[in-house]
């Protein structure tokens, strides 16, 4: 149905034609509750055609993904419905069959290719064992059909490679390789769940290069699960939305991106930070002092250096983006500032005042005055302790016993937009969004001057993520001077006054948002920019649908 | 916008907690076999004493005879009630086996710990010592220090402590270095929360789950240990009733009086059984076997 609509623009792949999947009416559930995890769920995709399946976490979209492969996670189990692929039934066949189709009717492509990768094999036992149903006497040696899916995925085929472990690739070489395992049977369906959330931007565009051209050639359906909108507007033909267990809209990808029909469709696309803004307005340098004042800053860990003559200023009610790939030093930065690395030298002046290295070296004042807020939620939080315990006992520790310690957390948790009644629960009790929320009010209850934010939205879905930033722009308003320190480009375009990027433990390029982004001076600037999928939204910007009261729960 | 709409409205019933260890140990079968046959075990060490026909130590009938009037399972060598000492004999067993335990497991939780957190010389230092001592068979450390110091019952649980302490001390290690690493330990360095505090809370609460799955095993290796040291005859000293020294005196007469020694083995083996099942539910519990989807 969806792919049928366009069948006739994707050359190669339309002589082979046909539908490769069809799914009708799935139902999964999970045991002991019974508690549908997806339910009513159809989709058609023709070959060659790539659906992309968005929503966001516990939206039941890798279910769904899983499902495809006749595989359930544990305690779960089709309950209703039909898969095929290529005409052939998925459902109801033993495990002995369903083994048999694996790799060569349907293969997957998980998130983390670290963990998919067995480290304990050589490339070649693992490529070869993904040809377990490889016919040699029809075609050809294993070994030859080895070496001819890694020139596909744009990987050297000799022996020298084939003999490293998984350990001794790069993450977008390992990811290449998990395509290449998933290619190498010529698959009627492939499954792919986030494969690039785990990458930086430049090793993510090679990898969705690869997996388009290879969809294309061999003809294969690809189901590509992914929460990152920009990413599937990129790559796929057709998407389907997924909220709640059910796919709520599926369509051609240009007509649900122009014309989304499901509130929840738009709402996912507004959320969508944009790569060019016009830039903020321009704050005129105030004559006041910057609240911290970085000079000729190196760090690193034990010989290695990883930062060198870092030379930052942040000022009072501004926000200043370190932007970096993964092992540029961003956060061995950030955690300097907080006092938690402490093998650093060069000056770190706080409000006038010399920073010492630990935090525990630092005055009372200081440790209250400079905040921090953790990269993953779902760490930052001590599970064991209610949110009223979690946001009183560092403000008892920081700013003494208060009068009403009920006000206090009542404060923090509406600055942080969160209900009063939230400081019962504990923090399996919330969604990671949620989650996040609290950690930002643990921060500010004692109204510290600098929040120092690591990567604070990347454990995130998209449209919590809008909603954090939000956040942080209103606190920002409020006179606090904010450290945002992210991988993702887009986002600094969306919160910060001033850029700076780093590159390799070196600040490469530093200054207004809106002149770095539409004049990047330094390569490595122009580089990131041209390898972050650019989104252009075309929907109105005002909309009643965006105030549909699941956007913070979820 | 949305995040308003949270703010100010009515919030949402909060979802479900997860149940927590002890509850999802008990929807295992294993441990409600565990908890009826620890708890039988239990019930006549505590109440054995008061229900006993004769004194422990009183004569009832002729020597090593399996029908003596009046008794339930015979008399002992000394033709002593073999089921009234039975009764009482459990009892300075038990308390013995779960002093130590928990002693054990208190000292090397707070070793482990300092260990595993700090991550400097302080680690090196317990952790050298530790395995030190481990090296060191632990029945015959205690064989050498209570022959020299006499079997006393204070020093028979500290030696069973000490041994408990240093294997609990490694696991309490490992389990630290899993919760030092994530972001609330960091939270709480960086606002310059106190080093002990953050031991006690934000890391204890955190490892409570691999400390009672050692906790349940310690117990029954005391047991273990408590028997073999009576029977060795470095334990408790006769006359006194005690189910390991039961089963020394009672093993040379086995045949002609075998329950004098087939109660006491029964009653240790079902309770290190009952104690290794609910341990089971407890580890199982705590590392999600089974668990499925709630919600």
């Amino acid at each position: 149905m969806t792919g049928s609509e366009e069948n006739a623009d994707t050359g190669a792949a339309a002589g082979r034609g046909g539908t490769a999947l069809r799914v009708d009416d799935l139902a999964v559930v999970g045991h002991p509750s019974e508690v549908e995890i997806i339910s009513g769920v159809s989709l058609t995709l023709e070959r060659g055609h790539i659906l992309g399946l968005v929503g966001e976490s516990g939206s039941g979209k890798t279910t769904l993904g899983l499902s495809l492969l006749a595989h359930c996670k544990r305690a779960t189990e089709v309950s209703h419905g039909t898969i095929e692929v290529s005409g052939n039934a998925l459902t109801g066949l033993g495990e002995k069959e369903v083994r048999r189709l694996r790799g060569r009717a349907v293969a997957y492509i998980p998130q983390s290719p670290a963990s998919a990768l067995n480290p304990a094999l050589r490339l070649r036992t693992q490529l070869t064992e993904a040809l377990h149903e490889w016919d040699e006497q029809e075609r050809g040696p294993r070994a030859d059909r080895v070496r001819e899916v890694l020139r596909e995925v744009a990987l050297p085929d000799d022996d020298a490679f084939l003999a490293r472990y998984p350990h001794q690739l790069s993450g977008g070489q390992q990811q290449r390789v998990a395509i290449a395992m998933a290619f190498a049977g010529y698959p009627d369906v492939i499954v792919m769940d986030e494969p690039t959330t785990g990458l930086d931007v430049t090793t993510q565009a090679h990898v969705l290069q690869t997996i388009r051209s290879m969809t294309r050639d061999y003809g294969t359906a690809g189901v590509y699960i992914s929460h990152d909108m920009a990413v599937v507007a990129d790559l796929a033909d057709d998407i389907a939305v997924m909220y709640k267990g059910e796919v709520v809209e599926r369509g051609a990808a240009a007509r649900v991106l122009a014309e989304p029909e499901h509130p929840y469709t738009r709402r996912l696309l507004r959320a969508v930070p944009l790569l060019r803004t016009e830039g903020h307005p321009e704050p005129e340098e105030l004559p006041e002092a910057p609240v911290l004042e970085l000079s000729g800053v190196q760090a690193g860990y034990g010989r290695t250096i990883v930062l060198r003559d870092i030379d930052l200023e942040v000022r009072r009610g501004e926000c200043v983006a370190l932007l970096g790939e993964s092992g540029s030093g961003k956060t061995t930065l950030s955690r300097s500032v907080a006092g938690l690395h402490t093998q650093f030298s060069g000056g770190m002046v706080f409000d006038g005042e010399v920073l010492a290295r630990s935090s525990y070296r630092r005055t009372p004042e200081q440790r209250r005055r400079v905040q921090y807020i953790f990269q993953n939620p779902y760490e930052a939080l001590n599970p064991r302790k209610r949110v009223r315990e979690l946001i009183l006992a560092p403000y008892t520790h920081l700013a003494g016993k208060p009068k009403d310690p009920d006000a206090v957390v009542a404060r923090a948790l509406e600055r942080a937009a969160l209900p009063a009644s939230y400081a019962a629960r504990y923090p399996e009790q919330l969604s990671g969004g949620e989650r996040q929320r609290v950690s930002i009010a643990r921060a500010i209850s004692t109204s510290p001057d600098l929040l120092i934010c690591d990567e604070i939205t990347s454990a995130l879905d998209v449209s919590v993520q809008a909603e954090i930033v939000e956040l942080l722009r209103n606190l920002q308003d409020g006179g606090m001077a904010l450290l945002f320190v992210t991988h993702n480009i887009a986002l600094v375009s969306n919160i910060a006054q001033k850029v700076a990027v780093l590159n390799k433990g070196e600040i490469v390029e530093h200054g207004h948002v809106g002149e770095v982004m539409a004049r990047p001076r330094h390569g490595y600037t122009r580089a990131l920019i041209a390898d972050t999928p650019d989104f252009e939204l075309s929907l109105p910007p005002s909309d009643a649908d965006l105030q549909a009261p699941e956007a913070a729960g979820q | 916008m949305s995040t308003a709409d949270t703010a100010s409205g009515a919030a949402p019933a909060a979802p479900v907690r997860r149940p927590g260890l002890l509850r999802t140990a008990w929807r295992f079968h294993r441990t409600k076999i565990g908890v009826v046959l620890a708890g039988a075990v239990l019930l006549v060490a505590a109440a054995g004493p008061f229900l006993s026909p004769f004194s422990p130590t009183e004569g009832a009938g002729m020597p090593n005879s399996a029908s003596a009037a009046g008794t339930l399972f015979g008399t002992d060598e000394v033709g002593r009630d073999v089921f009234s000492r039975f009764l009482h004999g459990g009892y300075t067993l038990v308390t013995i086996a779960v002093a130590s335990a928990l002693a054990g497991v208190a000292a090397g939780a707070v070793f482990g710990i300092v260990a595993g957190y700090l991550r400097n010389w302080a680690d090196e230092l317990i952790m050298r010592t530790n395995d030190m001592l481990l090296a060191f068979p632990q029945l015959v450390l205690a064989l050498l220090l209570l022959s020299i110091l006499g079997p006393k019952v204070w020093l028979i649980v500290a030696i069973i402590a000490l041994s408990h302490a240093n294997r609990v001390a490694r696991v309490t290690r490992e389990a630290t270095l899993k919760v030092v690493e994530q972001d609330f330990v960091k939270s709480a360095e960086a606002i310059g929360v106190p080093r002990w505090r953050i031991m006690a809370a934000e890391i204890l609460p955190n490892i409570t789950s691999p400390l009672l799955v050692e906790l349940g095993l310690r117990i029954t290796y005391s047991v273990g240990t408590i028997a073999t040291l009576s029977f060795l005859g470095m334990g408790l000293q006769p006359p006194q009733a005690d189910w390991g020294l039961m089963i020394n005196e009672g093993r040379t007469a086995i045949t002609i009086q075998p329950w004098a020694v087939v109660l006491p083995v029964t009653a240790v083996a079902v309770l290190t059984i009952g104690a290794n099942l609910i341990t089971d539910g407890l580890s199982r519990a705590s590392i999600g076997i089974d668990r499925g989807v709630e919600k």
